[in-house]
């Protein structure tokens, strides 16, 4: 076995030595946050023309970070270029020749790459609730009211895991093209669409996007949504579980296909 | 040392490599030769265990690949050159190969030194000509100070003094002990670098030899006469015991025989002649006559007579003649 710690440090290596993980994570940052702010700044604005039931389920904590659903799509590319060049580029024959332990390889690869997103996610998260709070005025709401807390740092995680099942599906269709062309649409349009339509969405809240961002709400009702039939922590669970099924299946795809 | 054993590779239907069995040895240089297609490519993917085999070995000093501790320590490769991560520099790409082996940041510089790409270690490696990337894999070959070194077709896009630099390369890695395994399409090339010779075709094993056993069994030496008294010169060598063979524009052929004792037997008959010189067919001719009814790709269109298989054996028109036919007189 190749040494977990060699392969963890050759891994962040490769990480920071391309230009992509810089602009594809400061994208993430800066979209989500700066979304988040125009929102919260509207809200503020017009929060008088909102309906009563709106008001009564407002959620500033929620409202802060609405600028994940496009800020997301950035943790999209980044998860898929750190697996999907490997493959693009022919360095995937020359990184198992040197690490030909493929659960090694590829789990450490994820490690690396998945603490790293975590850790922009988690500021990106933090920052956005923050700036949002300032920008709501009267309407805000602070990190130690209940459940705030578990919301903001949930946000985090939501953005890591996002990046991680990513990586999962550009392992198993070993293509950034193609892991691109799927989840792209699939983030930004298909589970969109899907949730919005009466039959559809009974389906859609089980995709891990709609079920993970779950843990984002403190209000459970949010600006009067539907009632989902799992709570924060079941719909993150239901991501995970999204996460680990892609991991596996990258796993097996790498262990059983010829590089 | 590296031994295949009974090694396999279908794709579909299609048998890529068929019940290769052959060991390459410590301290020479093993060339592995075959025509484009013949699974010299799928063969050494599977030595590195990037493809899986379908049935059959490969054990590297005994073991198999996946059970090497830091396996560039043990063998080294260059399959294609450009398969580093083109954003990075040629620097960061050796650097994130020997971390993971554990191997010193300080044999980066070393390995770049040594094959002339130090000037532009910290360029980005997707602005390399082929002949750069080709040292680039090289370099990355060489990282772990490996006992084996693997390389597939390393002079491809190497200029004159790079094919004269990784020849000699080649040579002095073998004469420290090292097990080198190289592939080639081009019969020449082998011949000026291997010690010993591999030769596949259509995935199957054709030869198991040393070069110069090769050389001796494949290439035909033979005395070209021509003279203006044709017929006294054929009574002559009739008489003493030579079987000259007709070979067209009035020159004759004689097998077994060497320069000096012909042109004795011409002057002891008073005999004239207008050509007396040594031939020898060329390797390359022999390489291909060997894998003609193993080539996986035809050329079509030229005058290719009879049957399938048959045109291969004629030298290519339009290609260089490698290790011409006459080798002085």
């Amino acid at each position: 076995m190749a040494a977990v710690s060699a392969v963890l440090q050759s891994e962040w290596t490769k990480i920071r030595t391309v230009s992509s993980t810089v602009w594809t994570l400061a994208s993430a940052l800066l979209v989500t946050v700066a979304m988040g702010a125009a929102l919260c700044a509207l809200l503020q604005s017009t929060f008088d023309d909102l309906s009563e039931a709106e008001r009564a389920t407002f959620d500033p904590t929620f409202v802060s970070f609405s600028g994940m659903m496009l800020g997301q799509l950035a943790m999209v590319v980044f998860g898929v270029l750190v697996v999907g060049t490997e493959y693009s580029s022919g360095m995937i024959r020359t990184s198992l020749a040197a690490v030909p332990q493929r659960a090694t390889f590829l789990f450490s690869k994820i490690a690396v790459a998945g603490a790293l997103a975590l850790v922009v996610g988690l500021a990106t998260s933090f920052l956005s609730f923050f700036l949002g709070q300032a920008l709501l005025g009267e309407h805000r709401t602070t990190l130690g009211a209940d459940n705030v807390l578990r919301a903001v740092v949930g946000g985090g995680l939501y953005m890591g895991l996002i990046a991680v099942f990513s990586m999962g599906v550009a392992a198993m269709l070993r293509s950034s093209m193609l892991s691109l062309g799927i989840l792209v649409p699939f983030f930004f349009l298909v589970s969109q669409i899907l949730s919005a339509v009466p039959k559809a969405k009974e389906v859609a809240r089980y995709f891990p996007d709609q079920a993970g961002s779950k843990i984002m709400q403190v209000v459970p009702d949010a600006l009067n949504s539907e009632k989902a039939p799992y709570g924060p922590w079941g719909g993150l669970g239901i991501m995970l579980i999204w996460v680990a099924a892609s991991l596996l299946g990258g796993y097996l795809v790498l262990k059983r296909r010829d590089a | 040392m590296i031994e295949l054993e009974g090694l396999t590779k279908r794709f579909g239907t299609k048998t890529a490599v068929d019940h290769l069995s052959f060991q390459v040895r410590p301290g020479v240089v093993t060339g592995f030769l075959g025509p484009n297609g013949a699974g010299k490519s799928t063969t050494m993917r599977m030595m590195l265990d990037l493809d899986n085999p379908t049935s059959g070995t490969v054990r590297i000093d005994g073991k198999h690949y996946r059970e090497l501790q830091e396996p560039l320590k043990y063998i080294g490769a260059l399959l294609d050159a450009k398969a580093m991560h083109g954003g990075r520099s040629a620097y960061n790409n050796l650097l994130c190969l020997a971390q993971s082996n554990r191997i010193p940041a300080s044999r980066v510089g070393e390995v770049l030194d040594l094959v002339g790409l130090t000037a532009v270690a910290r360029k980005k490696s997707k602005g390399f000509s082929l002949g750069m990337g080709q040292r680039l894999g090289i370099a990355s070959a060489l990282l772990g100070d490996p006992e084996i070194l693997m390389f597939d077709e390393p002079v491809n896009g190497l200029d004159p003094e790079g094919i004269h630099w990784i020849r000699n390369l080649m040579k002095a890695l073998a004469a420290e002990g090292r097990t080198i395994f190289v592939s080639s399409h081009l019969m020449s090339e082998m011949a000026l670098t291997a010690d010993h010779l591999i030769v596949i075709g259509q995935g199957k094993l054709l030869a198991d030899t040393s070069m110069a056993d090769f050389i001796q069994q494949n290439s035909r030496s033979y005395v070209r006469l021509r003279s203006p008294q044709r017929e006294q010169l054929l009574d002559a060598l009739h008489a003493n015991g030579f079987t000259p063979v007709e070979a067209g524009g009035g020159t004759l052929e004689v097998d077994g025989a060497t320069t000096e004792k012909l042109g004795e037997l011409a002057a002891e008959n008073g005999l004239v002649l207008h050509e007396l010189s040594a031939q020898r067919a060329s390797l390359e001719e022999a390489f291909m006559q060997m894998t003609a009814g193993a080539v996986e790709y035809h050329a079509h269109g030229t005058n290719v007579h009879g049957a399938d298989g048959q045109g291969v054996t004629a030298p290519p028109a339009a290609g260089p003649r490698w290790g011409d036919t006459t080798k002085g007189a």
